[in-house]
C-alpha cells in the first residue's frame, strides 16, 4: 500500500470514526446516567436501543412520519420521537422492575444489589431480544435515508492522489446526535431537574432529607437514559438495518465507552463513545472488517484490566 | 462437611445413584428420537450449569462468558474429527483441556477485576471469539458421519446410548462438584465470595483458588461443549458461542439455586424441557420463545427469592435448627490457662521499621518504628485518622508501605500478600467485623485454620480448639450472620487464631461492646497473651485499654506521638492534647 492509499484510508477511517463515533457517545451518555451516575447495571440497555429503533421503524411507516417529512429527513425525525416513547417504556420497566434491586432495596442485597441488577436485566434482556423475534420478526429492516448512500467529496488533496468521502446521511446523524448531548448536558447541569437527579445519584439518604423524591427521581433517570440511547439508536437506524438481536453488540461499545470516559461523567461518557467509534474504524486499516467488533472487545477488555477507573478518573482504593 | 443441611457423603453418593438409575431407566424405555434427545440435552445444559456454578455459584465471581469455554470445546472436537480424523472418544477429553487451557488465560488477567467490571468482562470473551470464528469461515461445521466404523466416532444407531453418555458426563461433574464443596477449594471459593479481603487475611490464596475454579469450570463446559457437537452433529458459531449459551448456564444454576450441587441439575430438569416443547409446539408462531421462557425464570427467580430458591429455603430451614446442641467432645479442646501473667520482657519478635504510607499529599503513616516483644500486649491508640488501621493494613499486607520495613522474626515481610503474612504467623481482626456471614461459626474459624494446616482433618481441630480458645464452642454450628456483636468479635479472633498466629492484630475489638462484655473479651485476650501469643490491639478510647496492655503507643496524624507504659501515658501532656485538646488539661490541671 502506497503512502497515499494509506493517508486517504487513514482520513476515510478517521472521518467514518468521528462520525459514527458521535452516535455511540451519545447512546453512552444515555448509558452514563443508569451506571455512570446512578451506578445501576442496565444489561437490557442495548436492548432498550433495539426497541429504539424499531419505534423509529414503525413511526417512519405506520405513522406517518414518511409521508409527512419525507424519505430524506423524515429517519431523523421517527429517531427523535423514539426519545419520549422509549423514556416512557424506561419508566414503567423502572417502576415495575428495576426499583426492587436498585436504591435503598437493592442496598440490602449482595454487593449492593449489582448482581441481582445484572441478571435482572439479563433477564430483560433475552425476553426483549426473543420477543423482539416474535413481534418485530427477524428479517432486518432499514428506513435508511437517501442521504446515506450520498456523500460529499473532500478534494482532491496533495496533488490529485487523496479523496475523502463524508456520508452525507451520517454526518447529519452525528449533528443531531452532538444538539441532543448538549441539550441533555444543559438540562443536567442546569435545571431544577438535572440537579435533583444528580444529588438523588450521588447520595440518596441526604437527598431525601433535602426534599427530594429520590424513588421518582431514579425512575426519571432510567427513562431518560434509555431514551436518549433509543434516539442514537434511531439515528443509527436511519443508515444501517437491524434486527432484534442487534442490542447486544452495542452493550459493548456502551460500557467500554461509559467507562472510558470515566464513570459519573456524562461529557466523559460522550468522548468515551467518540473513541470507540474511532477505535472501531481505524481498526479496519489493520484488521478485517469482521473483526470490528472483536476489536472492540478487546479494547473494552484492555480497559477495565488497565484502567477501570477510565482516561479522565482518578483512582480511588478502599480496604 | 459441617454445616449441618449438608447430607452425608454416602448419602449424597446415594442420591446421585439413585437419580442416575432412575434417568438411565427412563432413557431405556423412550423410543421417540426428539424425546430421547431432549433428555441428552438436560444433562449438557446441567453440565454447563455445574460448570458455571464451580466458579460464580461458589466464588460469586458472575461469569457472562461461559459460551467461551463450551463454544471452544465444542469446535475442537468437530475441527479434530474433521482435519485429523480424531474420534470425539479423544476429542471431548481435549475439549476439556482446551477449556481448562482457555480459562486459566481468561482468569489471570480477569480476575483483577470484581463485581459486574467481571461479569462484563467475561461477556466480551465469547462474542470477540464469535466473530473470529464467522472470519475464519466455520459458519458452520458438519461432524462427517463414519459409516464403517461409527461407535469409534461416538455415532450410534441407538440414540439411548447418548443419553446415557450425557448421564455420565454430568454424573462426573456432581462427583467432581461435591468433592469441591467438601474440601478446603469449596470453603475458600465461598470465604471468597462472602468477603474476599477478610479471606486473603485469613490466609486463603485466594488468585490461586479462584484461577483453580475457573480451569476446572473451562474443563467442565468444554467438555459438554464438545459433546453437544457429538450430539447435533452441526456446530455454528452463534449456537455454541451465543449469548444464549452463557446466559443459560446461569440461568440454570440460578434457578435451581447457587452454590448447591443439585441446583444446576434442578434448574436444567425444569427448564430445559419446559424451552423445548414450547419451542417444538410455539416455535414457528413464536420463535424466540425458548429465550423468552429462560428470560422470565430468571427475572422471576431474582424478584421472588433474590438469593436463589435453595438459599431461601435453606435459611428459612437453619433458622429452625439455631438450637442444635454443641458437637460432642468440642469442649474438651478447651487449653488450662494460667491466670498470672508474665510481665516481663521476651525478645522481640516483631519490628516495624520506619514506615510510611501515603495516599496522594495525605500522609497516612509517618516514619513510625515500633518493637513488640514475645507475649506483650501493646495498645495503638490515636484519634480517629490518626493512622491506626492504615498502620495494620501496612502490617497484615493489605497495604504496601512506600518504604520502611516490617520485620517478623528478623525477616522482612512488607509488601507480601496477606496469605503470605498470615501464614508466616500475623492474624487479624477488622474494625468493622467481617465474618462469613453465611458460613457457620466452626466453618469462619476452619478458613482461617488452613494456612497452617496440612490436612482437612487437622484444620478442623485446630479450628474446633480455636473456638474453645474464645468460648464460642457452643455456637459451632450456628450461622455468623446470627450472632451478637461480641461473638462476632469472638468469632473474628477464633478465625485469626485457628492459623496458629505468632501475633494477633486486633482493630477496635472493644468497640461498641457493653461494660460487661468487655470485660469477657479481655479475660480471652489476656488468656492468649499468656499462652505466648503477641498481641497489638488498636483502640481509639484509652478507657479499657489501660486494664489490658503492657505498652502504649500512641499514634496522631500519622506519627508516633508517645510511647510507654500505660500509667505514663495517660499523664503525658503531649497525649492529652491529641487527645482532649488543650483547653481540656488547663481545664484540668
Amino acid at each position: 500500500m502506497s503512502v497515499a492509499q494509506f493517508t486517504e484510508n487513514f482520513l476515510q477511517a478517521l472521518i467514518a470514526g468521528l462520525l459514527t463515533g458521535s452516535i455511540y457517545g451519545l447512546m453512552c451518555v444515555g448509558l452514563s446516567v443508569i451506571f455512570g451516575v446512578m451506578r445501576v447495571i442496565n444489561f437490557a440497555h442495548g436492548d432498550f436501543m433495539m426497541l429504539g429503533m424499531y419505534v423509529a421503524y414503525y413511526a417512519f411507516g405506520l405513522l406517518g412520519i414518511h409521508a409527512v417529512f419525507g424519505a430524506t429527513i423524515g429517519p431523523y425525525v421517527a429517531a427523535l420521537i423514539a426519545g419520549p416513547v422509549i423514556f416512557v417504556a424506561g419508566v414503567v420497566v423502572h417502576r415495575l422492575l428495576i426499583s426492587r434491586v436498585t436504591g435503598m432495596r437493592g442496598s440490602t442485597l449482595q454487593s449492593e444489589g449489582h448482581y441481582a441488577q445484572l441478571i435482572l436485566t439479563l433477564g430483560l434482556a433475552l425476553i426483549l431480544q426473543n420477543g423482539g423475534l416474535y413481534v418485530f420478526g427477524s428479517t432486518p429492516v432499514s428506513i435508511a435515508t437517501p442521504l446515506a448512500s450520498n456523500a460529499w467529496a473532500l478534494g482532491p488533496l496533495h496533488g490529485d492522489r487523496i479523496e475523502v468521502f463524508v456520508n452525507q446521511g451520517q454526518t447529519v446523524a452525528a449533528v443531531i446526535a452532538v444538539a441532543v448531548v448538549l441539550a441533555f448536558v444543559m438540562i443536567m447541569s442546569r435545571s431544577r431537574l438535572g440537579k435533583s437527579l444528580r444529588a438523588a445519584a450521588d447520595n440518596p439518604e441526604a437527598a431525601t432529607y433535602m426534599g427530594i423524591d429520590v424513588a421518582q427521581s431514579h425512575r426519571l433517570a432510567f427513562g431518560f437514559g434509555v431514551a436518549i440511547t433509543a434516539i442514537g439508536g434511531g439515528l443509527l437506524a436511519s443508515g444501517t438495518s437491524f434486527q432484534p438481536y442487534v442490542g447486544l453488540e452495542y452493550v459493548i461499545v456502551m460500557y467500554a465507552g461509559v467507562v472510558l470516559g470515566g464513570l459519573g461523567s456524562v461529557s466523559g461518557a460522550f468522548f468515551g463513545g467518540l473513541t470507540i467509534g474511532l477505535v472501531q474504524q481505524m481498526s479496519t486499516l489493520f484488521l478485517p472488517n469482521q473483526l470490528q467488533n472483536t476489536a472492540i472487545f478487546v479494547v473494552f477488555l484492555f480497559i477495565v484490566l488497565l484502567r477501570p477507573q477510565g482516561l479522565f478518573g482518578t483512582a480511588m482504593r478502599r480496604t | 462437611m459441617s454445616t449441618p443441611l449438608a447430607v452425608g457423603w454416602r448419602r449424597q453418593a446415594l442420591l446421585i445413584a439413585a437419580f442416575a438409575l432412575a434417568y438411565g431407566l427412563l432413557a431405556a424405555f423412550v423410543e421417540h428420537s426428539y424425546y430421547l434427545l431432549i433428555l441428552t440435552v438436560v444433562p449438557v445444559w446441567a453440565v454447563m450449569g455445574l460448570a458455571w456454578n464451580l466458579l460464580s455459584g461458589y466464588s460469586g465471581f458472575v461469569s457472562f462468558g461461559h459460551a467461551a469455554f463450551f463454544g471452544l470445546g465444542a469446535y475442537f472436537v468437530a475441527l479434530a474429527q474433521i482435519h485429523w480424523g480424531v474420534s470425539p472418544w479423544l476429542g471431548i477429553p481435549g475439549a476439556a483441556l482446551v477449556g481448562a487451557i482457555a480459562g486459566l488465560i481468561v482468569g489471570i488477567p480477569t480476575f483483577r477485576l470484581r463485581g459486574h467490571y467481571f461479569a462484563l468482562a467475561m461477556l466480551a470473551y465469547p462474542l470477540a471469539l464469535l466473530y473470529v470464528f464467522e472470519w475464519l469461515g466455520y459458519q458452520e461445521l458438519a461432524l462427517p458421519m463414519q459409516r464403517d466404523h461409527p461407535v469409534a466416532y461416538m455415532q450410534f444407531e441407538d440414540h439411548r446410548i447418548y443419553v446415557w453418555l450425557a448421564l455420565a458426563l454430568m454424573i462426573g461433574a456432581m462427583v467432581l462438584t461435591s468433592l469441591v464443596e467438601r474440601s478446603r477449594f469449596g470453603m475458600s471459593l465461598v470465604a471468597i465470595r462472602e468477603d474476599e479481603a477478610a479471606a486473603e487475611a485469613a490466609g486463603i490464596r485466594t488468585l490461586a483458588w479462584k484461577l483453580r475454579a475457573i480451569t476446572l469450570s473451562g474443563a467442565l463446559a468444554g467438555a459438554s461443549g464438545g459433546f453437544y457437537a457429538v450430539v447435533l452433529l452441526v456446530v455454528t458459531p452463534p449456537a455454541v458461542f451465543g449469548m444464549l449459551v452463557s446466559a443459560q448456564a446461569l440461568i440454570v444454576a440460578m434457578f435451581g439455586g447457587v452454590a448447591t450441587l443439585w441446583g444446576p441439575v434442578i434448574g436444567a430438569l425444569v427448564l430445559v424441557p419446559l424451552s423445548e416443547f414450547l419451542h417444538a409446539r410455539l416455535g414457528n408462531v413464536i420463535p424466540g420463545i425458548q429465550g423468552v421462557v429462560y428470560g422470565i425464570a430468571i427475572v422471576a427467580v431474582i424478584l421472588l427469592a433474590p438469593e436463589g430458591v435453595f438459599w431461601k429455603v435453606k435459611d428459612m430451614v437453619l433458622r429452625r435448627r439455631v438450637q442444635t446442641p454443641a458437637l460432642a467432645g468440642l469442649g474438651s479442646a478447651s487449653v488450662e490457662v494460667p491466670p498470672v501473667r508474665n510481665n516481663s520482657p521476651g525478645a522481640v519478635v516483631f519490628e516495624v521499621r520506619n514506615a510510611s504510607k501515603a495516599f496522594g499529599g495525605l500522609r497516612a503513616v509517618r516514619d513510625i518504628s515500633i518493637k513488640v516483644a514475645q507475649g506483650e500486649i501493646l495498645g495503638i491508640i490515636g484519634p480517629n485518622g490518626a493512622g491506626k488501621t492504615t498502620l495494620f493494613n501496612l502490617l497484615n499486607g493489605f497495604l504496601r508501605p512506600d518504604q520502611g520495613q516490617i520485620l517478623l522474626g528478623g525477616k522482612d515481610i512488607a509488601g507480601r500478600r496477606p496469605y503470605e503474612i498470615c501464614a508466616a504467623g500475623v492474624g487479624r481482626t477488622f474494625q468493622v467485623v467481617r465474618p462469613f456471614r453465611r458460613m457457620s461459626v466452626l466453618d469462619n474459624a476452619l478458613v482461617g485454620a488452613y494456612v497452617n494446616a496440612a490436612s482437612d482433618s487437622q484444620a478442623r481441630a485446630a479450628a474446633e480448639q480455636a473456638l474453645a480458645q474464645v468460648g464460642l464452642q457452643d455456637q459451632a454450628q450456628k450461622l455468623a450472620g446470627t450472632l451478637s456483636n461480641k461473638q462476632l468479635r469472638l468469632l473474628e479472633i477464633a478465625r485469626a487464631l485457628a492459623g496458629k498466629p505468632r501475633l494477633l492484630l486486633l482493630d477496635e475489638t472493644l468497640a461498641g461492646l457493653g461494660a460487661g462484655e468487655v470485660e469477657e473479651v479481655i479475660a480471652v485476650v489476656r488468656k492468649l497473651a499468656a499462652q505466648g501469643i503477641t498481641i497489638v490491639i488498636i483502640e481509639h478510647t484509652m478507657q479499657a485499654m489501660v486494664r489490658l496492655v503492657d505498652r502504649f503507643v500512641v499514634l496522631n496524624e500519622g506519627a508516633l506521638l508517645a510511647e510507654g507504659l500505660p500509667q505514663d501515658i495517660t499523664r503525658d501532656s503531649a497525649v492529652i492534647d491529641a487527645y482532649l485538646g488543650k483547653r481540656w488539661r488547663v481545664a484540668n490541671a
